[in-house]
């Protein structure tokens, strides 16, 4: 195993647990944003009772990805810098504007909470649909290199059917991700009419998520077929994410003596669904980070870096770990914050 | 070139707007932390009702901060990709070091707004003090890239290649030390006198002896005891500073000073503007030798002038106007908080005069003014290399193009932020006045 391998499954796991974060953090923003019209006002409440410490938390992520893909792959940084100015730029004038938002939400009159509410739900599903856009661009198509320039083919990427998989995954996805959260958060509240309307919805967009990953994979055939030829040896952990997928979804049915479902056993297989795919899609990916003109090894950064960066992972784990434990049990187990009545 | 222009001018607004709240995010969480040390030793339920508030308005101002910072660490990436590519290599130490301190602030900020009724004493200094660690080291850290832009170390150069690389040696460039230090202290002193600003505002408003007249007080004299104090180490550390670009960037040295020629014995042009034409700095005051005294502490030091190098390489030479703006505002408000401290500590009197509240309110937007002035000094002297004698700013630019368009979309973002912020801490504290929470 190079040292490039075990830098890029260092971003692989950062870029997993801010895909679940932000799926998260991005649904709970369209779910209140849904639920603010139709005076479900609990429903509300828990999206934003969640959301209000964790925005800032799940912000820290995207950087963290953004400072280890530069460090690790400075090589890679150039291509991707390049290409991605537009997109991009869009993204994260979205996620100021959202972040900015929700802020001000929480200090804001009634009045002003609903224009807020809008736009955190709109750059909910928006930010996610321009975020996955990424990955389409890395598969390869879509970049023009002329007298040594690369160059983005905005026009190719937003004509192909697969960007537009991509996006309906990415926004699905985020819809079943939180409202199964969202359902477990309001059944760990003891809030039983949120938790069924959060049911609900998981069972509802659930379907459609599954079918969007398998629309996906086979636009990806069409249009990536080296991903889709390396896809195919990893079929056993597409299989299991399917299996893990169903077992989740059954999970919501399996009556209880104070309701239906197991919402906690949902949400973990769900996430375990997503952890095996998302493995199967990197590992096919390797070694290219974006085909065919980087890989893992020419974007690599000098190994004194590696070496020193590594260090401080380790020194950071140590210490930023209590930390994370501590906000956890505030926010997410502390029945006092979980139960109470007003947002 | 034109596109390097818009590129700057993109980035720059980025930081311009970043800075203002970076800095109150470093500098307001030691107000709230004193504020909160004086409750525990004096008992005045007045000091924790302004922790309170000023916390209040740290959590907006840092819902802005977070994204404003995130854009500058993509947009590095989007716009200075060749840069980037560096920093990879040479200098991601800190950029990740940052990343620890964001995540420690992001925690703490969250556990001190949203669970501070269920926290202990303890706990809310605990967490007030690891935001205001958090904050300050990440700005000592992100500093520290820009220390490595203008004194790079930890590198060779061999066939156009970075090799020989010890990050370690990076990271402790040789001006990382002083130029953190300014930015950190000088941020310390910008929270503080802002908050004086703010104090000193709402006293006006309403004269006399009432109680919430007596709360600002205690926060004006708060604001300018501290803010004093980090004045003067501020400008203890623009010395060193300076000593350093003599030392290392001469010439950023000479725009900054308006000098020419190369001469021992030099003068101090303070004020006036640089004619590049004529070769000199006109409608300045000149104090002879004092530029030859203040590099090295000696009168026959040779200080280095323009002519020395290319013309293509000098750095733009209006930063001589904004390095006198900067030093002048920083002695000004040195002065403020002697005269203010002197005028109630020891000459016992109650009240100030009325110019010198008005004074005490342009102390806060007079720092920031500083602040961006210094960030802009810094940057644009450095011109044109983005990595000193090593890269130029143009080898860096994105190749991209659609810059301007972008410009536009961000400057449309950053006004809505801007007038946002202003109207919702308005908002706020209008709908809380203190005269409710005091009783």
């Amino acid at each position: 195993m190079s040292e490039a391998f075990y830098a890029i499954t260092l971003i692989w796991g950062l870029v997993f647990i801010y895909a679940v974060m932000a799926t998260i953090d991005f649904g709970a923003g369209f779910w209140s944003m849904i639920y603010l019209n139709r005076n479900n006002t609990k429903a509300t409440n828990i999206a934003n009772r969640y959301l209000s410490p964790s925005w800032e938390v799940t912000n820290v992520f995207i950087v963290a990805i953004v400072v280890a893909l530069f460090s690790f792959f400075p090589g890679a940084t150039f291509t991707l810098g390049t290409v991605l100015l537009i997109p991009g730029s869009l993204i994260i004038l979205l996620l100021a504007l959202r972040s900015a938002f929700l802020v001000f939400s929480h200090s804001a009159s009634e009045n002003y909470k609903r224009i807020l509410t809008l736009i955190s739900g709109i750059t909910g599903f928006l930010i996610p649909a321009l975020l996955i856009c990424v990955l389409p661009i890395t598969h390869g198509g879509y970049i023009q290199t002329t007298n040594g320039v690369e160059r983005l083919l905005l026009s190719e990427l937003f004509t192909s059917p697969s960007v537009y998989a991509f996006m309906a995954f990415a926004i699905s996805s985020t819809l079943f991700l939180s409202s199964l959260l969202l359902s477990d958060y309001s059944n760990v509240s003891a809030d039983q009419e949120a938790y069924q309307t959060y049911r609900r919805d998981a069972i509802l967009v659930g379907p459609i998520s599954l079918a969007m990953a398998g629309l996906l994979v086979l636009t990806i055939r069409n249009e990536a077929p080296w991903l889709y030829e390396e896809l195919m040896d990893y079929v056993p952990w597409l299989t299991g994410s399917i299996v893990t997928f169903a077992i989740g979804y059954l999970a919501l049915f399996i009556p209880r003596k104070t309701g239906i479902g197991i919402p906690r056993l949902a949400m973990i297989s769900v996430v375990t669904q997503y952890l095996l795919a998302s493995y199967a899609y990197g590992s096919a990916h390797l070694p290219y980070i974006v085909y065919p003109n980087v890989t893992i090894e020419t974007g690599f950064t000098d190994p004194a870096t590696f070496r020193a960066l590594i260090v401080t992972y380790i020194v950071a784990f140590f210490i930023l770990t209590p930390g994370f434990i501590y906000f956890w049990r505030l926010f997410l187990k502390d029945k006092r914050y979980l139960k109470q009545n007003e947002s | 070139m034109d596109e390097l222009v818009i590129a700057r001018s993109l980035f720059g607004m980025t930081m311009g707007v970043h800075i203002i709240y970076a800095t109150l995010g470093v500098g307001i969480p030691l107000m709230v932390l004193v504020a909160e040390l004086m409750y525990q030793k004096t008992k005045d339920k007045d000091y924790a009702l302004m922790a309170n508030r000023w916390t209040k308005g740290f959590a907006v101002l840092l819902g802005v901060a977070i994204p404003t910072g995130t854009i500058a660490g993509v947009q590095l990436s989007l716009l200075w990709p060749g840069f980037m590519e560096v920093v990879g290599r040479v200098i991601a130490l800190p950029f990740q070091i940052e990343i620890y301190a964001f995540f420690l602030e992001a925690l703490f900020m969250s556990i001190y707004v949203y669970a501070a009724d269920r926290l202990s004493p303890l706990m809310r200094i605990v967490s007030v003090t690891l935001v205001a660690f958090g904050a300050s080291a990440s700005a000592i850290l992100i500093t520290n890239v820009h220390a490595f832009e203008g004194t790079p170390a930890g590198f060779e150069i061999v066939d156009g290649k970075f090799v020989n690389v010890d990050p370690w040696e990076a990271f402790f460039n040789p001006s990382f030390i002083v130029t953190a230090g300014h930015v950190t202290v000088s941020a310390l002193m910008t929270g503080a006198f802002v908050i004086a600003s703010i104090a000193a505002y709402k006293m006006i408003r309403q004269r006399g002896n009432t109680r919430e007249y007596k709360f600002h007080h205690k926060a004006l004299m708060m604001g300018l005891v501290i803010g004093g104090i980090f004045s003067v180490l501020t400008a203890l550390n623009g010395h060193e500073s300076a000593q350093q670009l003599y030392q290392y960037q001469p010439e950023k040295l000479a725009a900054a000073e308006g000098l020419f020629e190369t001469q021992s014995y030099a003068p101090l042009a303070i004020g006036g503007y640089t004619d590049k034409e004529e070769r000199e700095v006109k409608w300045a005051i000149e104090v002879p030798w004092a530029l030859s005294f203040l590099s090295d502490d000696a009168f026959d030091t040779e200080v280095l002038g323009l002519e020395e190098w290319p013309e293509e390489e000098w750095p733009p030479l209006f930063v001589h106007t904004l390095f006198n703006a900067m030093v002048g505002i920083g002695s000004l408000l040195m002065l403020l908080s002697i005269v203010g401290f002197t005028w109630y500590k020891l000459l016992k009197r109650r009240e100030f005069p009325r110019w010198l509240m008005w004074t005490f309110i342009a102390a806060g937007p007079l720092a920031i003014t500083a602040i961006e002035f210094g960030w802009i000094f810094a940057c644009t002297g450095r011109q044109p290399w983005i990595i000193y004698h090593v890269m130029k700013t143009e080898e860096a630019v994105t190749t991209s193009g659609n810059i301007g368009l972008l410009f536009v979309l961000f400057l449309i973002v950053y006004i809505i932020l801007m007038i946002s912020t202003v109207l919702v801490l308005r908002y706020y504290f209008n709908r809380n006045p203190i005269s409710e929470e005091l009783h």
